[in-house]
């Protein structure tokens, strides 16, 4: 058992998404640990890669400026490990699938789960062919994160519930992450169609941008999830101390709206 | 021909399905496997409906030219002395090269989807014109997406795609080529589920695509077979085409698969030569991993990150290969080889002076195999897939050549 259910149902959560080795690797350390100063209990760390197709182009900049710095998996492993020594908080990490196959399933859960990482995400992942991920998550007491879009049946819905440990990520609406002016129209009814297909905690991602919506949608979820807004505003800052000064109010303010 | 039924059988129920083995597969976001499934429903439908079959054979008759011939390239056997080579002119498609044959069809599907607008990715370009054309000819909008690279490396096909009606959408993410033009058309597909059909032009992508793409494109192995057995009266010994995502290849082979007395052989671009790491053959130096949708042979780092490949050939130049190729080269079903850029310029000459044919560089991978080719049976028939001719070439093959045009 992991910790993350166990927060959700305590309080609502913010979810900050970061990415690995954006700006730069001590850069993430400093970013990770000004979040958990304003009060997020749950941090989602992305792994850097060549081909991110379910991310908007501020996560893609992003992916493309820390790989050009070398940021690989086992950097972003270390980060969550010195992270975790310092500060309370679970890592969620968000990885493609090719990152996870290709360094080996199980050599990759043995080393998520060493490294301090409570549950994973992985976009490119459909439940029809997450049968060798999930066996490996569960034999090293990972939670299986997936997502559930507008796009999914009644059907699929229950088939995602059935897998999903930890929490359903619930992307608001069709397309790639991103920030967004306006939420999708239907948002709330289809949060509400997931929310009554599941126990497990609901948290919204994609396209939220600021406390406003992030008050509407915790107040029919279990939290929402923010990465294009929280990058935006590190790559606005002249310095990674003011990006994460500016981050830690931000995120505090959303979090004292939503709880 | 000898034809072993059980092993037919097999095969054949392993070519079925969502994989191809262990290959192929839905590696995608879950917004994408709704659409997956509307599109592969249809498809199914439309498999079996008359009405659909005899409006795609009229198109192809009619429109795209078909049959395309089976031409003896006499001069040509008769300078590398291999066997008899016969040539399948897919080049004297409209459009110049097979991508139309699959164009069509999904065009086809598009408009009885009542889907208004089709996206599609393109390397060379040879694709999106291809999809810019059927656009045209169905009344769909049409959205190339093309690597800022290849916009710069081909010009020629960007502008016609334009005078086709079509808007080419600049890629400037990771390598700015058609890995990362495809992952653009995913995305837009993702957010545009709604009205728009997705034209893949390969046999790559998520399950059913290398399915639909494949079953479009085996009209040229179908045509080949009738063609070779009304000439030799028996089929070919050999059949030889180039593998970039692999489309043509698929659908030459796909008839021939499980037919013992034809050999299939896959030519992969080499690019600089395979040693130096600056290539695109996926089938001889990838390993498995996982890029647009399906599990398949990659060129990819130790820890899964992609690498660019290279080939001169724009359409070669791509660092996947579809599954149902990753299965054939498993089970060796076929056999799959590599030829550099420079073997590919010389035999592009070599059939331009010697046939009066001047195939696509692409193509002339498929050719180039031939001169370093060691039959084992004695005066052998070889069909070679001419996929495509070599218009859009003409500045790629000078500035090979230091020429200036």
């Amino acid at each position: 058992m992991t910790r993350i259910k166990e927060r959700f149902n305590s309080s609502k959560q913010l979810i900050p998404y970061v990415m690995g080795g954006f700006p730069d690797i001590e850069g993430t350390k400093k970013i990770i640990h000004a979040l958990v100063k304003a009060g997020c209990e749950i941090i989602e760390i992305g792994i850097p890669y060549s081909d991110p197709l379910a991310d908007g182009p501020t996560i893609q900049r992003a992916s493309e400026a820390a790989l050009e710095k070398g940021t690989g998996t086992l950097d972003v492993f270390s980060i969550i490990k010195e992270t975790k020594a310092k500060d309370d908080y679970s890592p969620v990490l968000m990885v493609y699938y090719n990152l996870i196959y290709k360094y080996g399933v199980k050599k990759f859960a043995n080393l998520a789960k060493e490294s301090g990482v409570e549950g994973v995400i992985v976009p490119d992942l459909s439940v029809e062919d997450s049968r060798p991920w999930i066996e490996a998550a569960k034999e090293f007491d990972l939670d299986t994160i997936f997502l559930v879009a507008p796009t999914s049946s009644a059907e699929r819905t229950a088939m995602i519930a059935e897998v999903s440990k930890g929490f359903i990520y619930c992307v608001s609406l069709t397309g790639v992450t991103g920030a967004r002016k306006k939420l999708s129209s239907n948002l709330l009814s289809f949060i509400e169609r997931i929310k009554n297909s599941t126990d497990e905690p609901v948290a919204v991602g994609f396209g939220i941008s600021d406390a406003s919506q992030a008050k509407e949608i915790s107040a029919v979820s279990n939290g929402v999830i923010i990465g294009s807004a929280f990058i935006d505003l590190i790559d606005k800052a002249q310095s990674i101390e003011e990006g994460a000064s500016d981050l830690e109010e931000l995120a505090g303010n959303i979090i004292q709206t939503i709880r | 021909m000898v034809i072993d039924p059980e092993r037919e059988k097999t095969i054949k129920e392993d070519l079925k399905k969502s994989h191809f083995g262990e290959f192929g597969g839905q590696y995608v976001p879950e917004t994408l496997m709704t659409p997956l499934k509307e599109v592969e429903v249809t498809y199914n439908k439309l498999k079996d409906d008359p009405s659909f079959q005899e409006e795609l054979a009229h198109y192809l008759r009619v429109y795209v030219g078909r049959p395309t011939p089976l031409y003896h390239a006499e001069n040509l056997s008769n300078k590398l002395n291999k066997g008899k080579i016969y040539l399948k002119r897919e080049d004297l498609c409209h459009t110049g090269a097979h991508k139309i044959n699959n164009t069509i069809g999904q065009g086809l599907m598009a408009k009885r989807m009542g889907k208004s607008r089709v996206i599609a990715e393109t390397g060379a370009g040879q694709h999106g014109v291809a999809t810019a054309t059927a656009a045209a000819l169905f009344g769909l909008d049409c959205f190339v997406y093309m690597g800022e690279e290849d916009i710069s490396r081909q010009s020629l096909n960007v502008f016609k795609m334009k005078l086709l009606g079509a808007e080419v959408i600049p890629v400037t993410s990771g390598s700015k080529t058609l890995k990362d033009a495809t992952n653009e058309a995913l995305r837009d597909w993702v957010t545009n589920v709604e009205n728009t059909f997705y034209i893949i032009g390969s046999v790559v992508g998520p399950h059913p695509y290398p399915t639909i793409v494949r079953d479009f494109q085996t009209i040229i192995g179908r045509e080949t077979m009738s063609e070779i057995e009304k000439v030799e009266g028996k089929l070919p010994d050999y059949i030889i085409a180039c593998v970039g995502g692999g489309s043509n290849s698929i659908g030459i082979f796909h008839p021939f698969i499980g037919i013992e007395n034809t050999s299939l052989i896959g030519v992969e671009a080499a690019g600089y030569g395979l040693e130096t790491g600056k290539h695109g053959a996926a089938l001889a130096k990838g390993t498995k991993g996982v890029l647009h949708g399906s599990l398949q042979f990659l060129l990819q780092d130790d820890y899964g990150q992609i690498t660019p490949a290279h080939s001169i050939s724009a359409g070669l130049d791509y660092p996947g290969v579809g599954p149902e190729h990753c299965y054939l080269k498993e089970k060796g079903l076929a056999s799959y080889v590599s030829v550099t850029d420079e073997e590919a310029l010389v035999a592009f000459k070599l059939l331009s002076v010697s046939e009066g044919i001047q195939p696509a560089l692409e193509s002339s991978h498929a050719l180039a195999y031939l001169e370093k080719f060691e039959p084992e049976k004695k005066d052998p028939i070889i069909v070679v897939n001419l996929s495509g001719r070599g218009d859009k070439d003409m500045n790629v093959i000078a500035d090979a050549l230091g020429v200036e045009i």
